[in-house]
């Protein structure tokens, strides 16, 4: 069954009541949204597994604090696109402005174009997985989690990263504060290899590089304990 | 907040619609700036010794026939002016300097009578007009009747006042020099400083607005013969703070982000036109948006599009 929202019609807050208020037997069927023409905040906060189209340019905060549900926006997506998500998929087909995942606590946010600046900020455990580059400042004390880009990275990789993982393929103009690139094991292959398929990205995980944090930023020094006596 | 919209035509048919598409760019801006709003039109350029300017008066009901007479008197006895709202179009046949002396010493002497001046001069150029004022964008562009101007490139601004007071003067498009507007969205950290600098190098200011610091900024880079990206790159190393700018020229616009990139903007392009706006939905409606190259512009480079097209004088309002 496929329920057709048309948000030239319908006000944004009756299109996402009705996917707040959805029970998880009703969420099987197809939500598909016609014309957002950038509008903010759609389909945000959805708690069930329902399968979410969006049809055309979203604006700020789409698909924020998603769970469960799949969310594939078939266009562009503007500041915050599943910022704070818990779980489930959002797919951007298109490019996403800046902070794309931002905070993200789980799930998997694919962007299929180019994510601007911030990237992963404050990455908690989603994973990020981008077809083209990303902006400055990407992966910014990014916790936990992981950030793949496929293209290259702006300024400041992975600046004050804690224990997120970042995979680059292409090249990072400057590495962050912090940031180091660290040994690609086998397990990280094999987390790579398994990340980029359910992300459906066709890219060869052994092409990659990985970054991580070299935990010496703020990090307590034995010969800092006269500062705290 | 405040939110910033361009459109720039490229196809000569689209001309005559430029106040009906960019009508609804702009009126999308005003949750981002619902306190004051204006816009740039590029339109009706005058013949080579002529040039148009813009007044504004405080008081809605000012008697323009009477400053257009003085200075038909000693100036040029075919001016033209044309109200609209608070704001009056006036054409001239003189050089920049001999109007700007001619208007000053009139509005000198309307000061005199009042106490202070009832008028401002908004713009000045052979292309330009800017019309703004405080309000929701809704009320300024049916103020001035912006549906239905005809032009090749226009320029707004909707405002959430942060660095200065809610008033006419402190509303956007900042223009400080012939043909030249800005539009910021963003607050200058380093005004003050640069503003002290700027009059040094002659620069007169008429608000405390960090915007008008940055237009004045421009004016004198390119005075001093810089071409507008040359200013613009040398912008990046001698304003700091948070922006995006629009910039109007004669025969184009220009767009410039600050290194950080916080203030938002997306650019679309098509055969037919060039736009940006603060955010998509200011492009929503567009001819042909589904068709369009959609981009972020990057930060800190500057944007540039030239070679307006040459609009034809359409406007039957303008009185002798």
């Amino acid at each position: 069954m496929e329920q057709l929202f048309d948000l030239a019609q319908t006000p944004l807050r009756e299109l996402n009541q009705a996917l707040h208020d959805c029970l998880p037997d009703a969420a099987e069927s197809v939500w598909r949204i016609v014309n957002p023409k950038g509008e903010h905040a759609v389909a945000c906060g959805i708690d069930t597994p329902a399968d979410v189209q969006i049809q055309g340019h979203v604006g700020y905060y789409c698909a924020g604090m998603n769970k469960q549900a799949h969310v594939v926006i078939h266009g562009n997506a503007g500041t915050g696109v599943a910022e704070n998500m818990m779980s489930g998929l959002v797919r951007v087909k298109g490019n996403a402005s800046q902070s794309a995942g931002a905070t993200g606590h789980g799930g998997l946010l694919v962007i299929e174009g180019n994510a601007a600046a911030r990237c992963g900020i404050s990455l908690k455990g989603l994973d990020i997985v981008v077809r083209g580059s990303v902006g400055h400042m990407s992966g910014f004390m990014a916790q936990r989690g992981s950030l793949v880009i496929c293209g290259d990275a702006g300024h400041a990789l992975g600046d004050s990263i804690y224990e997120a993982k970042i995979f680059l393929k292409g090249k990072a103009q400057e590495l962050g504060a912090d940031c180091v690139e660290k040994e690609l094991a086998e397990e990280h292959l094999t987390f790579l290899a398994a990340l980029l398929e359910s992300a459906e990205v066709d890219a060869d995980a052994s092409d990659f590089r990985r970054y991580g944090s070299a935990r010496c930023l703020y990090h307590f020094d034995i010969d800092n304990a006269d500062a705290y006596a | 907040m405040c939110g910033i919209t361009g459109l720039f035509l490229k196809n000569r048919a689209l001309t005559k619609n430029l106040g009906a598409l960019f009508e609804p760019m702009l009126l999308q801006m005003s949750q981002r700036g619902p306190d004051s709003a204006g816009f740039a039109i590029y339109r009706n350029p005058t013949s080579m010794n002529s040039i148009k300017v813009v007044l504004q008066s405080c008081e809605l009901s000012f008697d323009w026939q009477e400053l257009a007479m003085e200075l038909k008197a000693s100036l040029d006895p075919d001016l033209t002016f044309t109200p609209i709202h608070n704001h009056c179009l006036m054409l001239v046949a003189a050089d920049e300097t001999a109007l700007n002396r001619e208007l000053l010493r009139a509005l000198a002497a309307l000061q005199g009578e009042r106490g202070s001046s009832p008028v401002s001069i908004v713009s000045i150029g052979r292309h330009i007009e800017i019309y703004k004022e405080i309000g929701t964008p809704q009320a300024v562009a049916e103020s001035f009747g912006l549906h239905e101007m005809a032009g090749s490139h226009a320029i707004g601004h909707t405002r959430m006042a942060t660095e200065s007071a809610v008033t006419t003067a402190g509303s956007h498009p900042f223009s400080t020099g012939r043909d030249v507007c800005l539009v910021h969205n963003g607050s200058l950290s380093n005004h003050n400083q640069l503003r002290r600098k700027l009059i040094s190098q002659g620069a007169v200011f008429s608000t405390d607005n960090d915007t008008e610091v940055a237009a004045q900024y421009f004016d004198i880079k390119l005075q001093q013969g810089a071409s507008l990206e040359e200013a613009m790159t040398a912008a990046l190393g001698d304003l700091d703070g948070f922006y995006t700018f629009c910039i109007g020229t004669s025969n184009g616009f220009a767009v410039l982000r600050d290194p950080i990139a916080c203030k938002p903007a997306v650019m679309a392009e098509t055969d037919d036109w060039v736009a940006i706006g603060s955010e998509f939905r200011a492009l929503a409606e567009l001819p042909n948006i589904d068709h369009a190259r959609i981009w972020e512009p990057e930060p800190a480079v500057p944007y540039l599009w030239e070679n307006a097209l040459d609009v034809p004088d359409a406007d039957t309002r303008a009185q002798r």
